[in-house]
């Protein structure tokens, strides 16, 4: 039995890397800094150990060749899922640019609602360790930040020793939208956060009001979504106030129609506080299971994020006509390959379609894929690299124990040679 | 194999070869003597009336990190202009601005170059900068680490750490990021902003660590000379775009007291405020300080008229810069207590009066100092124009007389206030290797690349002689890289993997402990997380590393 240290996470998005895990053969233990989200991801069961072909045992090799097989005659093969490791995406990229497929992100719809306020307008956003040692006040708009991320409050928030605070404690944190289902938000002092609860839908009235306020345009209503005009002129007050106030949201949490017009307005509220004399950053919130991973990797080697096309010989974005689903229920699509190596319980949609899914061992499905090749989960079986929410930061991911499974690279590579 | 390149005109500066008819041979990826008593050649290439020069190397270009893919992800309407398709041997991506990592490769070698430095690094994206520069196949590639608005060095210097300390913090850095060299981004600016700073002069303080621009360009060349790193500090000035920056940087160029500094795109640190529009230009004088101060290189980052987007580590200026952007959208990041970033996108116009004296200082520049040995041909890819305009701007250096029919089209106001039309320099070929190859390959460090003699390794461009030089220089007859022949007629017929060129200076072990502290109690990852090894750049099969030695090492 071992126990690895200073374990880093690519299950929870905020780049936890402070597990200690003890491996017994291939059974894995979290025993210290584990949470919610990660401890059962790292101590999942290896199940699966051999792929199969129509629900039979194969060789790898056999797999491989059938896939390529189920590959070969296809006029519009989709790529879903999408979750797995640097090396992963890069093999899936050059399958797909060698197969003219589609190449979608699970999570793209939710991640859109940032890409096309990105793509429309940019913003001012900041890391974590931005917000570990500078962050005086946290507005989080339209998430229960503790559910997402479990731990993201003890790391960033009421870390003891800050850079430039003299008390963490201090800091205030005030939610929008969402009340937090638990306390990690309430300081240490015993502060607890302020909450103003709206339904999802008033979210773009509420997060409208509050830019106007910021920038001191006269309001005629009273209330909005239920929440006080007054309750949001005291936010704004404090954004302006504050030396560094960081708003945060989720862009899958928005789960609204044009809910990028709500991005679009919260980031443009950020600008509008740091023309005022004052800091002020976002801080998107995302980056689970290699979403972050696939729209990097995705971006500098095609220029556009992770739903994107290859059969015009070119890589083409359409962030709406490039959805997998869509894809898959309109008939455009021929085939399916699902990728996800992180999360037995993705499963692929349901389709008639041939589907080669390439997935964590212990995946259960509805109806058995013609193809299911088990991989490992990089951080766990191989070594990888994963983007932690804000972008910037790749974690080095380590082997913990010896799986025999391959690497999503290793199959992904062995069918784009095939082909 | 034996290869022979036979009877082609050779401009080898390194070895002091200016245009002599002379044979090379190529054996094992690299240029050897030519045999002694009976050989046979395998492959021969007649060269005759062509041009001969080692591969470019392209020493400031922005290829590789984070911004660079803000940048991408900014711009989707840029890219779907210039679609590129797979063929049997190359990757689909796309063009213009900010091209994706396969074409940069591609690209860059159909124009005769077969290296190029990344020179924005942030060591917490160092991880980025790696991955995406293991993705540009064909050149060899490095990069310069980012230091000066951190909370590390600035914390010892507010502490007065000695230079000892300091050193050993910029060596850790520089393994921990598998660097080449040390770029400095508006001295502690990127950090001053973070405290709501909006300017930064060269003798103001940061508000927080009361540490001045000046006291951090000083530590930090220090450091560099005192590891023996052969690239000069890089230093990206204070005030980028500042009508009135000339004397910040004229000012930097004597406050550094005649330690190695490499000032970079000098064009966006060298204006006036003279004239009716409050801004002139300060090419003059910058080059005469830069022809007199010998400890100075620079490179020039010159702009050309289209569209671009500028993605910089200067938080600051970019910020300011905003309401210039062009589509109205834009990016600033606020990175790690370490960094920050600014991505803007620009549209540089012929009649816009700014625009155009921006076109003008950069190439009086050029044309005003003297040694090509200490300038470098840059556009600041992508800032000032993508680094495919390149032989567009290699003719406006060589051809007067083309240089002055574009002269007389720009903004009419911009023309009166530049010297351009009355000077009557044209560079010459060799001038142009010294720039793009020999003198870059100097200027780096790097061991064995850069020049012709044998011993190199072979990345070697040939070009067909043509008066047209943009014809010329866009499309290479032949390309080497390590011997291998990776381009012909200006089109990719062979993809490889290059090299990622380091440098290894040695620190105080006991550095590492105190670092530890500082990251369990400050940031947010453990150290051990933080430093890139080697397998990261090796491990799957295409990336290698090349390690350079520091000045004082027997070689």
């Amino acid at each position: 039995m071992a126990e690895i240290t200073e374990v880093p996470s690519p299950f929870c998005g905020i780049g936890t890397d402070d597990l200690t895990i003890q491996v017994d053969g291939v059974s894995l233990k979290v025993v210290e800094n584990g949470c919610a989200v990660n401890t059962p991801a790292f101590e999942q069961a290896i199940t699966d150990t051999r792929p199969r072909v129509d629900g039979k045992d194969v060789s790898l090799d056999v797999a491989v060749a059938k896939a390529a097989a189920l590959l070969k005659n296809t006029n519009q093969p989709v790529i879903g899922g999408c979750a797995t490791d640097v090396n992963g995406m890069r093999a899936l990229l050059a399958l797909a640019d060698r197969s003219g497929a589609v190449v979608d992100n699970m999570n793209f719809t939710g991640a859109r609602n940032n890409f096309l306020a990105l793509q429309d307008s940019g913003w001012m956003n900041t890391t974590l360790a931005e917000v570990k040692n500078r962050c005086d006040l946290l507005l989080v708009v339209g998430i229960d930040l503790e559910g997402f991320s479990p731990r993201f409050f003890e790391r960033y928030l009421w870390n003891k020793e800050s850079m430039f605070m003299d008390d963490t404690a201090k800091r205030e944190v005030i939610y929008l939208g969402k009340a937090p289902s638990g306390t990690a938000s309430t300081s240490p002092d015993g502060q607890t956060a302020l909450v103003f609860e709206c339904a999802n839908e008033d979210l773009p009235d509420v997060v409208a009001v509050l830019r106007a306020l910021v920038k001191g345009n006269p309001i005629r209503v009273d209330s909005v979504g239920g929440i006080a005009v007054a309750d949001l002129q005291g936010i704004a007050d404090k954004l302006k106030a504050a030396s560094y106030s960081v708003v945060t949201w989720a862009a899958g949490a928005l789960a609204y129609s044009q809910a990028e017009l709500t991005v679009q307005t919260i980031s443009e509220m950020v600008k509008d506080i740091n023309d005022r004399n004052t800091r002020s950053s976002g801080l998107p919130l995302g980056g689970k299971e290699g979403d972050q991973t696939a729209n990097q990797v995705c971006g500098w080697t095609t220029g556009y994020p992770a739903r994107t096309r290859f059969s015009s010989g070119f890589p083409e974005y359409d962030p709406f006509l490039n959805d997998a689903n869509f894809l898959l229920g309109n008939g455009e699509a021929d085939a399916l390959v699902w990728v996800q190596a992180f999360n037995a319980k993705a499963v692929p949609p349901e389709t008639a379609l041939p589907t080669i899914v390439v997935g964590r061992s212990g995946m259960t499905f509805a109806k058995e894929p013609d193809v299911f090749i088990p991989v490992g989960t990089p951080g766990i079986d191989h070594v990888g690299h994963a983007y932690r929410m804000d972008n910037v930061v790749a974690i080095r991911l380590k082997k913990l124990r010896e799986s025999g499974l391959p690497s999503t690279s290793d199959v992904l590579n062995a069918i784009e040679q095939a082909l | 194999m034996l290869i022979k390149l036979t009877g082609g005109a050779v401009y080898d500066p390194a070895s002091g070869i200016d245009g002599a008819k002379q044979d090379i041979y190529i054996q094992d990826g690299r240029i050897v003597d030519k045999p002694v008593g009976d050989f046979k050649v395998d492959k021969e290439y007649d060269l005759k009336g062509k041009v001969v020069m080692s591969g470019a190397i392209d020493m400031h270009t922005h290829i590789g990190g984070g911004k660079g893919n803000i940048a991408r992800t900014l711009l989707p309407e840029d890219h779907r202009a210039d679609p590129v398709a797979r063929t049997d041997i190359t990757r689909s991506g796309c063009g213009h601005a900010m091209p994706s990592t396969f074409v940069t490769g591609y690209r860059y070698a159909e124009m005769g170059y077969t290296a190029g430095f990344e020179p924005a690094v942030l060591p917490v994206n160092a991880r980025q900068a790696h991955m995406e520069m293991a993705d540009i196949p064909i050149l060899d590639k490095g990069g310069y680490v980012l230091l000066g608005s951190d909370d590390y060095l600035l914390r010892m210097l507010t502490a007065k750490k000695d230079q000892k300390a300091i050193n050993d913090y910029v060596a850790f850095t520089m393994q921990a990021a598998k660097a080449i060299g040390v770029k400095v981004v508006n001295p502690g600016g990127i950090s001053a902003f973070k405290f709501n700073q909006r300017k930064l002069e060269l003798d103001e303080q940061n508000s927080h660590y009361g540490v001045t621009p000046r006291e951090i360009l000083k530590s930090l060349a220090t450091a560099v000379k005192e590891l023996g790193i052969t690239h000069p500090l890089h230093v990206h000035g204070c005030n980028l775009g500042v009508p009135g920056n000339m004397n910040t940087t004229l000012d930097t160029i004597q406050g550094i007291g005649g330690l190695p500094m490499h000032l970079t795109h000098i064009q966006f640190h060298s204006y006036g405020t003279e004239g009716d529009f409050k801004f002139s230009s300060g090419a003059a004088a910058i080059a005469e300080a830069v022809n007199k101060n010998k400890n100075i290189t620079i490179d020039v980052g010159q702009i050309l008229f289209g569209q671009t987007v500028t993605a910089s580590g200067d938080n600051m200026r970019q910020h300011a810069n905003h309401k210039h952007a062009s589509p109205n959208k834009w990016v600033t990041m606020d990175i790690e207590c370490d960094a920050g970033c600014g991505v803007v996108p620009f549209k540089y116009k012929d009649k816009n009066f700014v625009n155009a004296l921006q076109w003008a200082i950069g190439l009086e520049t050029f044309l005003l100092v003297d040694d090509p040995w200490r300038i470098f041909l840059t556009t600041d890819h992508p800032n000032g124009a993508p680094f495919t305009s390149y032989p567009h701007l290699i003719r406006l250096l060589m051809d007067r007389s083309f240089r002055n029919d574009v002269l007389s089209t720009i903004h009419p106001e911009a023309q009166k206030m530049t010297t351009l039309a009355s000077i009557e320099r044209e560079y010459s070929l060799q001038e142009i290797a010294i720039m793009t190859r020999a003198g870059a390959a100097r200027l780096i460090g790097l061991q064995d690349r850069g020049g012709l003699s044998a011993g190199n390794w072979a990345d070697i461009t040939v070009y067909t002689d043509n008066a047209d030089r943009q014809l010329m220089f866009e499309k290479p007859d032949y390309v080497f890289k390590d011997g291998e022949l990776v381009v012909v007629d200006g089109k990719v017929i062979h993809t490889k993997w290059g090299t990622t060129h380091v440098v290894k200076p040695e620190f105080d072990a006991s550095l590492e402990k105190d670092l530890q502290k500082y990251f369990d109690r400050f940031l947010t990852m453990k150290l051990g997380n933080f430093k890139i090894s080697d397998d990261e750049i090796t491990e799957d099969g295409r990336g290698s590393l090349t390690v350079h030695p520091l000045k004082g090492d027997v070689a």
